[in-house]
């Protein structure tokens, strides 16, 4: 009897997530020094094009607790609003409570698309 | 004629006969035996001196709670428990049923204050040393039921659906699942998946309406058994004041009828502050949508998200969360414990260490409540 009430209070596994690419939109309309978020899977994503013009694109899950990190235009870094985590463009933890650099997201350009994948 | 007239007792003997009301009484108390109930009631007195106003909160705590099971239980006729319809479902309650406005916010802010009054009625009873020798078990109960409304205001915080309660929720499972061991186990009992999503929702919802009020029932049930069976603890001193210098009330109907005019302002006081500073609901939650900045918890958990905030994020090869959560749970434990900590009869060095870690704690607690508030 507890076997399966334990059992139950798992939840059976879902599909399995077949989208392993998303196409994020034109690279005109993306401006220098913006971001957006978009999804990928069941997580959200983060592309970042930086001052230079040079695109980069993580999960956009914070590695502290959880929440959903964004890009802040005035500081150039992507900021977490939870507990004020911060983390360079790279991806790279820089100040405030998280642990470990974001998740990486690979970036290609093709026919003018910005298409954003899982590494590998 | 004469023969109706016949049949109306005189008047000597119509007044004889028992009114209503007592012969009521008399009916009851014949199975249930309530002479002895008042008799015991009656017996129950509450010590009169300066802390006496203290003696309240619990009474009022208890008041609080019937409100949030009445509200919670009118809130349910209307709310839906689904990721699409929750949000929707709370501003229907509070855009179009008749007093919806009134009984969500009644509810959100009882619920605010009722966990003011817990705290205050730990507080209280923890400078006054309540809790000692018997009532251990009393005190025990208490954290229990302290860590329960905390429980309730967090599942039930998430019920809305909205921005602010979609990220809370995430930081307040994730901070579970740093738990070594059963952590990752236990997160995805909670969330019901990796993620929080719909499941998570219906599994608030369950644990806010279901299993909560269950164990509150009989948790409550045990700490009010509690008290009536051991009376009312005496302040320091007490025992050793010549009898006429004890000064006392009847519980009953004195301590009880004055607790109840508290109750009865209370129940004023929530209404006006229902009407004039009412509850808002936010944005709906968007899972694909940035943290909003300035996002905070309840008040009540501000002193340990604030701590988050300060910890670093490694010490050594260890997750400051984990130290966090280590930090907190042995807290709480010593909180429990504090009847088995204080074992001296009367005063003592110990009680003076005590005192001051209460003191400490306490302060330190508001501190770091005011600056989650007010720091960046
Ligand atoms: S969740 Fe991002 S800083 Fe805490």
């Amino acid at each position: 009897m507890i076997y399966p009430t334990l059992r139950f209070l798992f939840p059976p596994e879902g599909p399995p997530i077949l989208e392993k690419s998303v196409n994020v939109g034109k690279v005109a309309d993306i401006p220098p020094d913006s971001g957006q978020l978009f999804r990928i899977g069941n997580k959200p994503g983060l592309l970042v094009r930086d001052a230079a013009g040079q695109f980069r694109a993580h999960i956009a899950i914070c590695t502290h607790l959880d929440c959903t990190v964004q890009f802040k235009a005035d500081e150039s870094i992507i900021w977490c609003a939870c507990h004020n985590g911060r983390y360079n463009l790279q991806g790279a933890n820089i100040a405030g409570p998280p642990p470990r650099p974001l998740d990486p997201l690979d970036v290609t350009i093709k026919a003018d698309e910005v298409h954003v994948s899982f590494p590998g | 004629m004469s023969h109706s007239q016949d049949k109306t007792p005189p008047a000597q003997l119509r007044d004889k006969r028992p009114d209503p009301l007592a012969r009521m009484y008399g009916w009851a108390n014949e199975r249930y035996q309530l002479d002895g109930l008042i008799k015991f009631l009656k017996s129950k007195e509450v010590p009169m001196t300066r802390a006496s106003i203290w003696y309240y909160a619990g009474g009022v705590a208890l008041f609080l709670f019937v409100i949030q099971v009445i509200t919670g239980i009118l809130l349910l006729m209307y709310y839906v428990p689904t990721t699409d319809q929750a949000y929707d479902s709370v501003q229907y309650i509070m855009a179009k049923v008749h007093f919806g406005w009134l009984v969500r916010s009644m509810h959100a802010w009882s619920a605010n204050l009722l966990i003011l009054l817990a705290f205050t009625h730990m507080f209280s009873v923890f400078f006054m040393r309540a809790y000692r020798r018997p009532r251990e078990l009393t005190w025990v109960t208490g954290c229990v039921l302290l860590g329960l409304c905390m429980a309730f205001g967090f599942s039930g915080y998430l019920l809305p659906w909205n921005e602010l309660a979609f990220f809370a929720t995430k930081v307040g499972t994730d901070i579970a699942g740093e738990l070594p061991l059963v952590g990752p186990l236990f997160l995805e009992i909670m969330r019901g998946g990796e993620d929080v999503t719909g499941a998570t929702l219906s599994r608030f919802f369950g644990l806010h309406v279901a299993i909560l009020p269950g164990i509150m029932t009989v948790v409550l049930g045990l700490h009010l058994l509690m008290i009536q069976r051991q009376g009312m603890s005496k302040p320091k001193g007490w025992s050793s004041l010549p009898h006429s210098q004890r000064r006392a009330m009847p519980f009953f109907p004195q301590f009880a009828l004055r607790d109840m005019l508290l109750w009865f302002v209370v129940l004023n006081a929530l209404a006006a502050v229902a009407v004039f500073a009412p509850m808002h609901l936010g944005h709906e939650a968007d899972p694909f949508a940035p943290a909003p900045a300035g996002i905070r918890p309840e008040w009540y958990f501000l002193a340990g998200y604030q701590a988050l905030k300060w910890l670093p994020p490694t010490v050594g090869p260890i997750n400051g969360e984990l130290i966090g959560v280590i930090g907190m749970g042995i807290v709480g434990l010593l909180v429990l414990f504090v009847p088995f900590i204080d074992r001296t009869p009367e005063g003592g060095p110990r009680r003076r260490v005590l005192d001051i870690a209460g003191f400490i704690f306490l302060t330190g607690l508001i501190l770091l409540t005011v600056l989650g508030h007010v720091l960046e």
